[in-house]
């Protein structure tokens, strides 16, 4: 039986990684490649890293860092942020990422998704999703919005829409974020987790929200989630991966346990 | 000598790393003649049948990896390279290498069951094929992928996972060896699985 995915995800800003709430008052937290290779020790699933660099020449400095990622861990990892162009998709995936997780540019540019999937395989490329809760209109039906800049531009999509066409697209996999729960710690946003799961046969993963291990048990059976992506509950030390799988176990959710 | 073939079927930058992880450099090629020349061989690949089994054939590869396998120096096919061994796949109706007597078919669909078949999952292995030798029966391995080899003889399934349905995750004929997952992916113990097959000298008795 295929086990869900715990998904520990860093924000890798100037090289470092960093923390902080709703993207804003980042601070460093440490080192990535140690993190990546402490968190791949300790059990993670697979890796997620989300470029917030802002200088101009944070291509050269992200590409270095998932060199020397996968150069330590020996499991998939994803690379998202800033990603606009098909050379952007060759560079990181030629560096060492198993995926590239695509967000603003699709919304902009929907057809980059079908060209990464011909040219690098669906398996490759990962449908990131920001996603705003509103009230329900025709035009939004769902009641879900895509959101970009952090949630600050709505681009009058409807979400539920949206992840089916970038499943059509060729899109192999979604990252489904709330800007809502982001940075909460009070739980994944289950009623957009479960619609999306739902409505697409690519496997979701669910982020923004995880505080405690009973949120992740949560969004993985009633919100119907593949994967769980986590960030505070054990950058701080808080929790470790082992402790959230065994919990996780125990209520019987499918984990990976031996590694 | 050991080589890994590239046939633009998706990234194998990860097999060269791990190789070299466990202390061994590899060459990777794009031509027959290296593939003629190798002590052992890596077919890797992610993709599509139809596109990969004409990359191999416009390149003379198709008539390499045969050559090879009939010399019996070891092979290691992973994922796509699991499936194009047989002598047929589903997916885009392609005629393949029939190394392997068999055909690659796509997974079931059905409700709440996710396609690709992308994550951790055990692999349930049978016989005492040297190169999956020395793994803990509850270890998991990355899988990703819609197709699956089915051999036509039992005796050639090593390995079995279920998704949907039970289907054959490891394979191997001879001095041929492939798994549907990726070992280079799979942690530690998909490092011991390459290991194993640095060290195999490519006899198995079926």
């Amino acid at each position: 039986m295929l086990s869900k995915r715990i998904i520990p995800c860093l924000d890798v800003r100037d090289g470092k990684t960093t923390k902080g709430i709703k993207f804003l008052n980042n601070i460093d937290i440490g080192d990535p490649v140690a993190m990546a290779r402490r968190y791949y020790e300790e059990g993670a699933d697979e890796l997620v890293f989300y470029d917030i660099t802002a200088s101009s020449d944070r291509r050269n400095i992200m590409i270095d860092v998932v060199r020397r990622v996968a150069r330590e861990i020996f499991i998939p990892f994803s690379v998202g942020g800033g990603i606009r162009t098909l050379e952007d998709m060759r560079e990181v995936l030629l560096a060492g990422a198993e995926k590239v997780s695509v967000n603003t540019a699709a919304i902009q540019n929907p057809p980059i998704i079908a060209e990464g999937a011909r040219i690098f395989g669906s398996q490759c490329i990962v449908l990131g999703m920001d996603v705003k809760k509103v009230n329900p209109t025709t035009k939004i039906p769902s009641g879900y919005e895509m959101v970009i800049h952090g949630g600050r531009t709505p681009m009058g999509i409807d979400a539920l829409w949206w992840a089916l066409e970038g499943e059509r697209l060729g899109a192999g996999e979604i990252c489904l974020n709330s800007i809502d729960a982001d940075g909460t710690q009070e739980g994944y946003e289950l009623t957009l987790t479960r619609m999306i799961s739902e409505a697409v046969s690519i496997p979701v993963i669910a982020s923004g929200g995880a505080g405690r291990p009973v949120h992740l048990a949560e969004v993985l059976t009633e919100g119907k989630a593949d994967a769980a992506l986590i960030a505070s509950m054990i950058h701080y030390g808080t929790y470790t991966i082992k402790a959230i799988k065994e919990y996780l176990d125990q209520k019987h959710v499918p984990m990976r346990l031996t590694w | 000598m050991v080589v890994v073939i590239d046939y633009q079927a998706g990234n194998i930058t990860s097999v060269v790393r791990s190789l070299r992880a466990l202390g061994v450099d590899s060459t990777v090629t794009e031509g027959p003649e290296e593939v003629l020349r190798a002590r052992r061989v890596i077919f890797p690949g992610v993709g599509a049948a139809g596109e990969a089994m004409a990359t191999l054939k416009r390149r003379g590869l198709d008539i390499a990896l045969q050559e090879v396998f009939s010399r019996n120096m070891p092979i290691l096919g992973i994922c796509l390279g699991a499936q194009i061994v047989l002598d047929y796949s589903e997916e885009n109706d392609t005629p393949c290498l029939g190394l392997i007597p068999g055909r690659t078919r796509a997974l079931p669909r059905g409700p709440g069951l996710k396609i690709p078949h992308m994550g951790w999952n055990r692999v349930d292995f049978r016989g005492s094929h040297p190169v999956f030798a020395g793994l803990p029966p509850t270890a998991e391995y990355y899988f990703v992928h819609s197709f699956f080899p089915e051999p036509r003889e039992a005796a050639m399934v090593l390995g079995i996972t279920e998704h949907g349905m039970a289907f054959p995750s490891a394979l191997g004929s001879k001095n041929l060896v492939a798994t549907q997952f990726h070992p280079e992916k799979s942690g530690r113990y998909g490092l011991k699985i390459l290991e194993n097959f640095l060290a195999w000298d490519g006899s198995y008795a079926e």
